[in-house]
């Protein structure tokens, strides 16, 4: 052994480690907030007066490189307005066991009618359950993260800052 | 001064230290994973139970409940016997450690170990060594050929330092002037603890029997961060637990032998018996879990250097001296 001292010294130091307090953060009770840009759980949006910002165009669907998202679109009628545009996607449905979270979708999307959210936590027991309908993405998202302080940790270049 | 206990003591003392040396693998392994989390400033298991001590019983209902995947080309009959043959010899290598001075209960003679044998220094290395065979048998009848370079690698490393290993007690047997592990431990109480005439030897005994257990900075049979494993990379559930059995069980028979042949086994202070050999025991399994945390892996150029060009000659001088102070003195 070339350096005995050395040796020596490096138990010092893994023996001090002992009564320190670990650093570990306990996932399940504390949630390390995610930064505002965190891509999670998708979304889709509404405008103010109700009717879906989605018009069933499917560029999201051709953007995605996991081809996981499924849009059928159907024709808005005057007594069956959904969307505001011509058409309006009868089924929309994000596969979320496939889905990698690149956000191309949102950056494909031409009235941002889905953006990536910040939750994370989208583990379920079935594989059926992974598959997301248009109802869920509506919905309001039941788990909630912490996210830090977008005045902090959001980016400077104004196209790119967190929408939500 | 050789006492007999009648055979029905002796079968359920061998039950009961058998539990209890399983229980003490079992709780190592949550021991070792607390103290290494701290070194490294985590938690370690803090989930299964409180303070995660039930981690130990989880970790065997799932490996017990884990298919046992065998590869198709395996040679069935010693692929299963391997890792009984590991589990078997590592278990009954423990029987001839001391852990109390023997006691006489009701007119009943019991004894201090499970099996008191006039040889058994030499039946513990002699059963170490049939324990290889549980790694030679079973990386060979897996039919692979990482279970086999890992075979060879276990191999090469336990044989070159089993060398140096038992010469390093040979100072303790000239010393204590027995093979008989209860008489060293009483040459010990009326003398003084060997490790002091023999810290050499207990150095090279403690360095060679890490590299014997395969444990870092030796642990080159199964080094996971660089390789999918040694000699048990086919195995899996409870007979891949079988040989993690044996080597932890190893292990405690190794610390507990370095107890009696250096440490003066249960003698202490106030004549507490087998409090001081655990005590002494859990000190000696602690240094080896700190030594884990602490030293990085050799190299396996520098490993076989260590065993054949130091650990070898320092030994043998070791040995040579002991014999000469003793014929001189």
């Amino acid at each position: 052994m070339a350096q005995p001292i050395s040796t020596v010294k490096g138990f010092a130091v893994t023996f001090k480690q002992i009564f320190k307090k670990p650093i570990t953060q306990q996932y399940p009770e504390y949630k390390r907030p995610v930064y505002p840009r965190f891509r999670g759980r998708h979304r889709l949006w509404r405008h103010e007066n109700g009717l879906e910002k989605c018009v069933g165009c499917s560029l999201c669907a051709a953007a995605c490189p996991a081809d996981c998202i499924r849009v059928v679109p159907a024709e808005n009628t005057p007594d069956n307005r959904v969307s505001a545009g011509e058409r309006y996607a009868r089924i929309y449905e994000i596969n979320m066991s496939r889905c990698i979270f690149c956000g191309y979708c949102e950056l494909a999307c031409p009235f941002d009618a889905i953006t990536l959210g910040n939750d994370y936590e989208i583990s379920e027991y079935n594989r059926d359950d992974q598959i997301y309908t248009k109802d869920m993405l509506l919905a309001e998202p039941i788990k909630r993260v912490p996210v830090a302080d977008p005045d902090l940790y959001d980016t400077p270049i104004p196209f790119y800052k967190a929408r939500s | 001064m050789h006492h007999h206990e009648p055979w029905w003591i002796a079968i359920i003392e061998a039950l009961i230290i058998v539990n209890v040396l399983l229980g003490l693998f079992a709780y190592l392994t949550l021991i070792e994973r607390k103290v290494m989390g701290r070194m490294q400033l985590r938690y370690g298991p803090n989930r299964a139970g409180p303070f995660g001590l039930l981690q130990p019983i989880a970790d065997l209902v799932k490996l017990v409940r884990k298919e046992a995947f065998a590869p198709s080309s395996a040679i069935e009959a010693p692929y299963i016997i391997a890792p009984i043959i590991s589990a078997f010899t590592a278990l009954a290598a423990f029987s001839v450690i001391p852990f109390g001075p023997g006691w006489t209960v009701n007119g009943w003679y019991i004894n201090g170990e499970v099996a008191d044998v006039s040889i058994g220094l030499i039946l513990i290395f002699a059963l170490g060594g049939v324990g290889i065979y549980g790694f030679i048998v079973g990386g060979w009848a897996s039919e692979s050929k990482f279970s086999i370079l890992g075979t060879m690698r276990t191999c090469a490393q336990l044989v070159s330092y089993e060398v140096s290993l038992a010469l390093s007690v040979l100072g303790v047997v000239i010393l204590g002037r027995s093979l008989n592990l209860p008489d060293i431990i009483h040459r010990q109480g009326e003398f003084l603890p060997f490790v002091v005439p023999q810290f050499v030897g207990m150095l090279i005994f403690f360095i060679g029997g890490t590299a014997e257990t395969s444990r870092a900075p030796f642990d080159l049979p199964e080094a996971e961060q660089e390789l999918v494993a040694g000699y048990h990379t086919e195995y899996s559930g409870m007979r891949w637990g079988l040989f993690q059995m044996a080597e932890y069980v190893n292990l405690i028979t190794l610390s507990g032998l370095m107890v009696t042949l250096f440490f003066s086994g249960w003698h202490g202070p106030w004549h507490l018996g087998p409090i001081w050999f655990v005590l002494k025991l859990l000190a000696v399994l602690f240094v080896f879990i700190w030594m884990r945390t602490t030293l990085p892996r050799l190299r396996y150029d520098q490993l076989m250097r260590l065993g054949w060009k130091v650990l070898l000659p320092v030994a043998t001088i070791n040995a040579v001296i002991t014999a000469l102070c003793v014929v001189a003195f």
